[in-house]
């Protein structure tokens, strides 16, 4: 186990101000019964946020509870649950967990019962385990309606008209009639105009928040508190007032470090001296998140940049939600999303993200449960190495199952990795 | 029976030849025609007959190839038959093939079309989503297009453009090509000693990498010699198989299966031959319209199909019912997504409804098979000295 000593990291403004947002969300879907709002379970990767605000509908989501069921320590239970009602071993860990909360309860990250769905939006994108996931819940929630919204498949490395075109329908044919049904209300134009204006806006501020990474030191790390940073835009905020407000804290807060010559935060302590800048693919483990974080933290190893953080959005190659045109912009938004994007876009952006923030080795964190990110990997490393000359590092755990994160193998692999990066540095120097 | 037995050979060594030699014969007979190789499960393939082309089924290596560079590209918790295709890929066993179609699965196969793009495999490289929504001027018009687009890249090669009479002839005969197949089932329902269900299976597998022309005339053989009194019925269960629908399980499994006690007389195993349930309209003026239209309606259940309004589990216990099944073997690949996240809810409705079952993995090279002819032999012991309506 990690042998440093953990310190009191002061709270960045932006860091309560998530905390608020976030609690303030989980209040009002714990008084959703009362408030007579409705409950949508949704996604995160093509999560169509704007629609849910335009109808004044609350979303929960259950990816996002089953991280921090990871991260509180409970995953090991909900998994055990779903195993023994017949749910194999092998599948993803996030469907698992979820059932699991589901069946023993389920009780929210704040502890307090979440309420039960009003709908079943079925917005997903990048993996077709959403698309059995859901179907666990349809037959949980017996009655719930289900919109279901097809994403096309980056397959050609480009979005055709004939996506587009099919996305659009669906959404005029099948999910804002339901969501209308549902929430009893008429969709208001200029209300969503006014929400995707807040969005543009707020991705405009995330994206130059992870491209301050090209600084040297780097002000943030772009995994491990990259993942605090799409809080808000990825769980229910994006199109919030709120969500602009986080964001440009956080900004004047990353661009303050920027000025001072800082590096990033992290809960054991300040990065001191920046040795090796990494981009790193893959999801995180968040049974051990932090001593996870800590390897790297203690071998002064920082993320400029991860495709985690673009599962819910990329906004790298310039997208912008486009108030003018609703069904096509959020249409636009579900197809790039990081697993949306095929094999070689998604190199690309690794590549691009590799040389524009001038990082100094590849790593990839592969979980055992999660094909639509995992299947594929080794031949994009193997890629990235013969063009750009980059080490390339290999390391394996799992999202939310505690059995498959093997601290001390990680660490060896990681030691490795970290040698062979110095090695270089000592080459190239 | 000899022509049965000539018959079961031919498609055997069809099935399992790994160079494709007679579909490259085929396409060597003639400068314009291409051949196209698509994975699991369904695929129109009638598109790609109308344009002088053939679509040959990609199923994996099986049992029938040493896997020694497909492993270096994937993590041992991925499925086994995506290690065999980019074997064969490397290996230079699909040299020839003009293109190749990944119809949506599951992650993986999709991945899989990056993986085949990055390495620069074939003219083009297609993964083919179908539609999830299965409205007519909503997921039929994007269907119409992904068949569009695999049109325009064949015309590419070939300079072949669709014709309509060219495309009405290939519905009728992919359509009796399916009823061939139905009725053998339906043969086997009432008599399954009559042919096994490794002989059968390789039969259906063989004719799914030939013209399907060549499969018509194996299948009317085989229909044919059905009809006389063959074989011994034997104190056997019947069962359905599921879960068994990309990653093949190998021949000596079912095999085991049957030498366990067990008549498999459905399963899922070489779907894309049956996917859709009910003929294609022939003789249209639109017959790619006829096939978008039999796709949003007559296709079968399977994981890959999103089934809320028509679940899955209901479907699987009333094949089950019409079949006049005793149980169900749920036989899936490790680590197959789709068929492992799907079990427990099929699962729960076959306890509702009082259908036994029992579950396994394998992985399609498999070699022992002991503990599941036990655990097979075990079920169908059970459902024997409990169960008053047996076969013999
Ligand atoms: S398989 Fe991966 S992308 Fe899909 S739901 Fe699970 S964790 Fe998410
Ligand atoms: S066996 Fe299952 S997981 Fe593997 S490629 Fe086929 S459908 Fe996908």
């Amino acid at each position: 186990m990690s042998n440093t000593k953990d310190m009191d990291v002061k709270k960045e403004e932006s860091m309560v101000l998530q905390k608020n947002m976030l609690a303030n969300l989980f209040s009002e879907l714990s008084n959703a019964k009362e408030s007579g709002k409705k409950v949508v379970y949704t996604f995160v990767p093509g999560n169509l946020s704007e629609l849910i605000h335009a109808f004044d509908m609350l979303p929960v989501y259950p990816e996002i509870n089953a991280l921090q069921s990871g991260m509180r320590k409970k995953s090991r239970d909900f998994i055990r649950e779903a195993e023994k009602v017949g749910h194999s071993e092998d599948v993803c860990t996030y469907v698992k967990c979820d059932v699991g909360m589901m069946m023993k309860g389920n009780i929210g990250p704040t502890g307090e019962k979440l309420p039960e769905p009003d709908l079943l939006l079925l917005s997903y994108t990048g993996c077709f385990t959403f698309m059995k996931w859901f179907e666990n819940l349809e037959r949980l929630y017996p009655g719930v309606p289900v919109a279901m919204l097809h994403t096309p498949y980056q397959e050609a490395g480009k979005i055709t008209p004939e996506m587009t075109e099919y996305m659009v329908k669906q959404f005029k044919t099948e999910i804002i009639p339901k969501m209308e049904k549902v929430s009893g209300k008429k969709l208001d134009d200029d209300k969503l105009k006014q929400i995707l204006n807040n969005s543009l806006q707020a991705e405009d501020l995330i994206q130059k928040i992870f491209e301050s990474t090209r600084n040297v030191p780097t002000p943030i790390d772009a995994y491990f508190a990259g993942v605090y940073y799409i809080g808000p835009i990825n769980a229910g905020f994006r199109g919030t007032s709120e969500a602009i407000n986080y964001y440009q804290t956080l900004y004047d807060e990353v661009m303050d470090r920027v000025d001072k010559g800082l590096g990033p935060v992290t809960p054991i302590g300040e990065m001191e001296e920046e040795r090796f800048r990494l981009v790193v693919e893959g999801p995180p483990n968040w049974t051990s998140f932090r001593e996870f974080w800590s390897l790297f933290y203690e071998k002064g190893a920082v993320t400029v940049a991860s495709t985690y953080t673009k599962v819910g959005g990329v906004y790298d190659y310039g997208f912008r939600h486009d108030p003018e045109h609703p069904f096509e912009t959020l249409s636009e938004y579900c197809m790039n999303c990081y697993t949306n994007l095929n094999l070689p876009q998604r190199v690309d952006l690794i590549r691009k993200c590799i040389t524009e923030y001038q990082a100094d080795g590849f790593l990839t964190n592969s979980i055992k449960s999660c094909n639509s990110f995992s299947a594929g990997q080794l031949l994009m490393m193997r890629n990235l190495e013969d063009e750009l000359g980059v080490p390339v590092g290999f390391i394996e755990s799992d999202l939310v199952d505690p059995r498959y994160f093997s601290y001390s193998n990680i660490k060896n692999r990681l030691d490795s990795f970290f040698q062979m990066l110095d090695q270089r540095k000592m080459i190239l120097a | 029976m000899k022509k049965l037995h000539e018959t079961i050979e031919k498609a055997a060594d069809l099935a399992f030849d790994m160079h494709f030699t007679a579909a490259k014969e085929w396409k060597s007979a003639q400068p314009d025609r291409v051949l196209i190789g698509h994975l699991p499960i369904y695929f129109p393939k009638e598109i790609i007959h109308a344009v002088n082309g053939l679509a040959v089924s990609i199923f994996g290596t099986g049992d029938r190839m040493q896997i020694i560079k497909g492993d270096a590209y994937y993590q041992s918790y991925i499925c086994h038959l995506p290690r065999g295709v980019i074997e064969l890929a490397l290996n230079d066993n699909l040299d020839g093939f003009d293109g190749f179609i990944f119809p949506s699965i599951c992650d993986v196969i999709r991945n899989l079309s990056g993986m085949f793009k990055m390495l620069e495999k074939g003219k083009f490289v297609k993964y083919m989503d179908f539609p999830q929504n299965f409205r007519s001027e909503v997921g039929g018009n994007f269907y119409r297009s992904e068949m569009e687009h695999v049109l325009s890249e064949i015309k590419k090669i070939n300079g072949v453009s669709l014709n309509i009479e060219r495309l009405n002839e290939a519905i009728v005969l992919f359509n009796k090509n399916r009823r061939l197949i139905n009725e053998i089932y339906d043969i086997r329902q009432e008599t399954p000693w009559k042919l096994t269900i490794s002989d059968f299976y390789q039969i259906i597998r063989g004719g799914m990498v030939v013209p399907v022309q060549q499969h018509n005339e194996m299948l009317e053989i085989v229909c044919e010699e059905l009809q006389h009194n063959i074989g011994e019925p034997m104190d056997k269960i019947k069962v359905v198989v599921s879960g068994a629908f990309c990653e093949q399980p190998p021949v000596g499994l079912l095999k085991t299966i049957e030498a366990a006690g067990c008549y498999v007389i459905d399963d899922d195993f070489t779907l894309g031959a049956r996917w859709l349930e009910a003929d294609v309209e022939e003789n249209t003026s639109d017959p790619i319209g006829a096939l978008v239209d039999a796709y949003l309606k007559h296709s079968t259940f399977s994981s890959a199909v999103y089934d809320v309004g028509n679940p899955k589990g209901e479907r699987l216990v009333a094949l089950a019912r019409k079949r006049k099944a005793d149980g169900i073997v749920f036989a899936a690949p490790s680590f197959c997504d789709p068929a492992m996240l799907d079990r427990p809810l099929m699962q729960m409705v076959c306890e509702r409804e009082g259908l036994r079952y029992i579950d396994f993995q394998y992985h399609e090279n498999i070699g022992q098979f002991k503990v599941i002819k036990e655990q097979v032999g075990a079920f169908s012991d059970s459902i024997k000295l409990w169960d008053d309506t047996l076969v013999a």
